[in-house]
């Protein structure tokens, strides 16, 4: 079927047999591969991105389902080459070290915090819980999530 | 001011958060534009013999290009004849190389299969799509054996794995009991402890992408070793190593589970060759979960007695590896929790031995410590056993025992020899920031109380191996190129531990050239043929070094060069690191460049390479300690508070080593609390995905506290010991202990990991029952 997806601001239109997940539409069409595919259980977030603005897993939609819609990856989040805070606070912070996890983590980290600006440490680890790290431990991908809110409290 | 030492923020990040790295499957190279799909047929079956295989529907299903089977196999060398009076001969102890003869491990299963997600057939389509619907249809007809499963069953040895064996006990190692040891001790316990099965997880799992061109395969694999990975490609597939290119893209994780290259790889290299097209193989998480290899699983007897004022005397340590299905490490992991028995502590009669046994699991091999976390639970769960059955505070045990600073190097009885430390000093650390005297008082509250939610302190004294291969070395070669550039090949391999940033830095400490001047490259054979790669936290005090070391001598041709520009002497001659110049002493109007001192040298003479050995392993050391709080009445643990000392020798950049600390410790807690591979008695995985693998959140842990100790190496020029693996190390037994002193007023004394809800639950309930 024909699908045609907005992302990261461009549309991306293809001819994709029925069953094709998101994740491997993003990756396979619109030639995007940094939102990695780490489960087939739904379980580990890996494939987070932004379907209208808010976090999905990708594995778990049909390419299908965001027939239309806009769906954003960690490739489309810097600005003018500028790093957007959540990325920024993951570099300062060490949020990160294989980075297999990271642009998924990073997704659900935006989405958290458009949904909760300023998340106690409790609220960031249970609003993480759908992520899975084994890196970092998540100490560091929790204290640039909360590094992110406040510096945008302070803006 | 010297950059080493300081919080630099890491070079590979940047990539990782705009664009992502290239792992196996994001590989868009022109060799894999054609690349076909390969996918595995997996037993679901744990042990049976194998009495046929039907691909006629896969073959007819849509993109299907072939399915093979060990039958198609025929164009490889031939497995090393039997040896002539039967009998195996195992590697030297403590070699970590599978086990030959009748235990060696196929390629495609022959025959008969050892355990659930062994691979049968291989299944190459167009896409992967094609791939799982046509795996589907490969009809393989099994005849069930009795599964092997659990310590017990193994040793009984009623159903064998291999033909042509006794027993299931491939190995066994170590002096028998000596009761006589521990005469003049005045109290003795001991118990038997499972430290149980869990699964790696890294978050990219194993993936191989192959292209056989004009006689080369190239081989793109997630790997922790190019180098050996090309080692072994050579000798499984009869190719001359100089016929193999193999390349370590970005690697989504190792934790030890990527050393090498599995039989999975093998297969994939060997079917490309084969049917002569590119493959890739990206497994999924479930296949992850049953073929990748589990670590940990010993069942481990410890007998620890002393006297009654809290001198430990003697200790003897029994283990049963369970090494799954077969023995790829031999009887490396129980050699090396033998060699650590005693931990951080002075006792003057050790023993340990093993036995090592086949089961109908997924084999075992390295995870995260590989041997050495084994070696601390056991001998902290001893050490608190001990103090319980004296009646005294767990800390002040472990400070009476622990090896004074005076005694270093220390000759433990185990055969180590512990070049640096200052154990008690770590223990004191932790206690004091930790507030120990505060939470007792506070764990005391609760108990007079009577709390539902009951407070635990846990605590863990280690001393570990890191780079216990020195003496295989590592390797480095430095060029300062004609722009005043410099790039780095090591034989190192990074998986998130962030080589690129720490050799940078030691390249710019050494040549003044900036960060982001310098490129490290690791992972590719072609360019770098010979190297060792990364394990047992190896990588800083010998990959390091040798970079070091070869921007020394890079800085030696540097001066020879830059005088015969200068026309002045070479002793007269300065590097200005800040500026990264040349200049004769004290006179910047003569500088000049690295990019003109490496033009005037000529091709490749700003060079150097490097093959460094430490000749000794290093030992780093610390203490962990953990507050939990349990809900008596649910049996939930929660993990309140987890401060650490690790001293891994000086530190290069803070950042970097707090990041392993954190990792580390978060794997461990896992252990302690939540994560467990199981199987049922036929030997079906219960636990074989990521919805019923309770693989460690977020909302389950907490922030950590980490305190800093540094004791420098002697042995290398960095002071550098390995930081990778301490957190799992220290942190695992902290978890568990700290809840078993949650419980101990209920005369509780020991509890199994995980210490699931159940568990808790259960111990809590029974405790009661008898009081």
């Amino acid at each position: 079927m024909k699908v045609t997806v907005t992302v990261n601001g461009s549309p991306v239109g293809a001819e994709v047999p029925d069953r094709t997940l998101l994740v491997h539409f993003i990756r396979d069409q619109a030639g995007l591969t940094a939102t990695n595919v780490g489960c087939d259980t739904s379980s580990c977030g890996a494939c987070t991105v932004l379907l209208d603005g808010r976090s999905v897993k990708s594995c778990t939609l049909l390419a299908a389902q965001a027939d239309g819609r806009a769906v954003t990856t960690v490739e489309g989040l810097a600005e003018d080459g500028q790093l957007h805070r959540v990325q920024q606070a993951f570099h300062t912070e060490h949020g990160l070290q294989c980075g297999f996890c990271t642009p998924g983590m990073v997704m659900a980290a935006v989405s958290l915090l458009e949904e909760n600006p300023a998340p106690t440490e409790e609220e960031v680890r249970t609003g993480l819980e759908g992520n899975i790290c084994r890196c970092t431990g998540y100490h560091n991908i929790v204290k640039a999530v909360l590094a992110a809110a406040s510096e945008r409290q302070a803006q | 001011m010297s950059i080493l030492g300081t919080r630099v923020m890491r070079t590979e990040d940047p990539r990782l958060l705009t664009v992502g790295g290239t792992y196996v499957d994001d590989l868009r190279v022109p060799e894999l534009a054609q690349a076909a799909r390969a996918t595995f047929v997996r037993t679901p079956v744990a042990h049976a013999l194998i009495k046929g295989i039907d691909a006629s529907a896969a073959l007819a299903a849509p993109g299907v290009v072939a399915v093979l089977t060990a039958a198609d196999m025929d164009d490889l060398p031939p497995p090393p004849p039997p040896p002539a009076d039967g009998e195996v001969e195992a590697p030297p102890e403590g070699a970590p190389l599978p086990l030959m003869g009748p235990w060696a491990e196929p390629l495609l299963a022959v025959d008969r299969v050892r355990f659930a997600g062994e691979p049968v057939a291989l299944v190459i389509t167009d896409d992967s799509y094609q791939g799982e619907d046509a795996a589907e249809l490969v009809s393989v007809d099994y005849e069930p054996l009795p599964a092997v499963i659990g310590f017990d069953t193994a040793l009984s040895g009623e159903s064998l794995l291999f033909p042509g064996t006794t027993s299931n006990v491939a190995l066994t190692s170590g002096a028998p009991a000596d009761p006589a040891m521990f005469d003049g001790c005045e109290a003795v316990v001991e118990h038997t402890i499972v430290n149980q099965r869990v699964a790696p997880v890294p978050m990219e799992g194993r993936a191989v992408a192959v292209a056989w061109e004009n006689g080369k395969l190239t081989v793109w694999v997630s790997t922790q070793n190019a180098q050996i990975t090309r080692f072994i490609l050579a000798g499984a597939l009869g190719l001359d190593p100089a016929a193999i290119r193999v390349v370590a893209p970005d690697v989504g994780g190792g934790f030890g589970a990527k050393i090498g290259a599995d039989r999975d790889a093998l297969i994939v290299a060997w079917a490309a060759k084969h049917i002569g097209r590119a493959l890739r193989w990206v497994e999924t998480r479930s296949e992850n979960m049953l073929a990748m290899t589990h670590g940990r699983a010993q069942r481990q007897t410890v007998k620890i007695g002393g006297t009654r004022d809290g001198h430990i005397l003697a200790y003897r340590l029994d283990i049963v590896q369970d090494t799954g299905a077969y023995p790829r490490m031999s009887g490396f992991l129980p050699f090396l929790t033998g060699l650590m028995a005693t931990g951080p502590y002075a006792i003057p009669s050790v023993q340990a031995a093993n036995r090592v046994v086949v089961t109908n699991t997924t084999p075992i091999s390295a995870y995260r410590g590989a041997g050495r976390p084994e070696a601390t639970a056991a001998i902290e769960r001893a050490v608190d056993l001990f103090a319980a059955e004296i009646g005294k505070d767990p800390a002040e045990v472990r400070r009476i025992n622990l090896v004074p600073p005076d005694q270093f190097p220390y000759h433990s009885p185990c055969g180590a020899v512990y070049d640096t430390g200052e154990y008690v000093a770590a223990l004191d650390k932790v206690l004091e920031g930790a507030g120990y005297a505060e939470l007792r008082a506070e764990q005391h509250r609760r108990r007079a109380s009577g709390d539902v939610k009951q407070l635990g302190i846990g605590l863990a004294s280690y001393v570990e191996i890191t780079a216990a291969d020195a003496n295989a070395g590592e390797t480095a070669r430095v060029v300062v190129h004609d722009d005043g550039t410099a790039t780095v090949y090591t034989g190192s391999s990074a998986h998130g531990q962030g080589h690129h940033t720490a050799f940078a830095m030691l390249v710019k400490s050494e040549l003044g050239i900036p960060l982001e001047s310098i490129t490290v490259v690791h992972g590719d054979t072609d360019l770098i043929p010979a190297g060792v790669g990364t394990y047992a936290s190896r990588s800083l005090q010998l990959g390091g070094t040798a970079v070091q070391k070869a921007a020394i001598d890079v800085k030696d041709k540097a001066r020879e060069v830059a005088a015969d520009m200068l026309e002045a002497s070479a002793a007269d001659l300065e590097l200005d690191i800040d500026r990264g110049v040349w200049q004769v002493r004290g006179d910047p109007e003569t500088s000049r460049t690295w990019a003109e001192v490496a033009e005037h040298a000529g091709s490749d003479g700003l060079a150097a390479d490097v093959n460094f050995t430490d000749g000794q392993p290093t030992f780093p050391f610390g203490s962990h300690l953990a507050v939990v709080e349990v809900d008596t009445q649910t049996g939930k643990v929660r993990l309140l508070r987890h401060v650490t000392v690790d001293d891994a020798g000086t530190i290069l950049n803070p950042l970097l080593v707090e990041g392993q600390r954190h990792g580390g410790i978060a794997q461990g807690a896992a252990q302690a609390l939540l994560e467990e591979m199981v199987y049922d008695a036929d030997g079906n995985p219960v636990t074989g995905t990521l919805v019923d693998y309770a693989i460690v959140t977020a909302a389950e842990l907490p922030s950590f506290e980490l305190l800093t100790s540094e004791t420098p190496a002697t042995i290398n020029p960095l002071g550098a010991k390995g930081i990778g693996e301490a957190g799992t190390i220290g942190a695992t037994p902290a978890v568990q202990n700290a809840v078993v002193d949650a419980l101990s007023h209920l005369g509780i004394r020991h509890l199994d990991m995980p210490a699931t809800p159940e568990r808790v639950w259960s111990a809590i309930m029974q405790a009661r029952e008898s009081q």
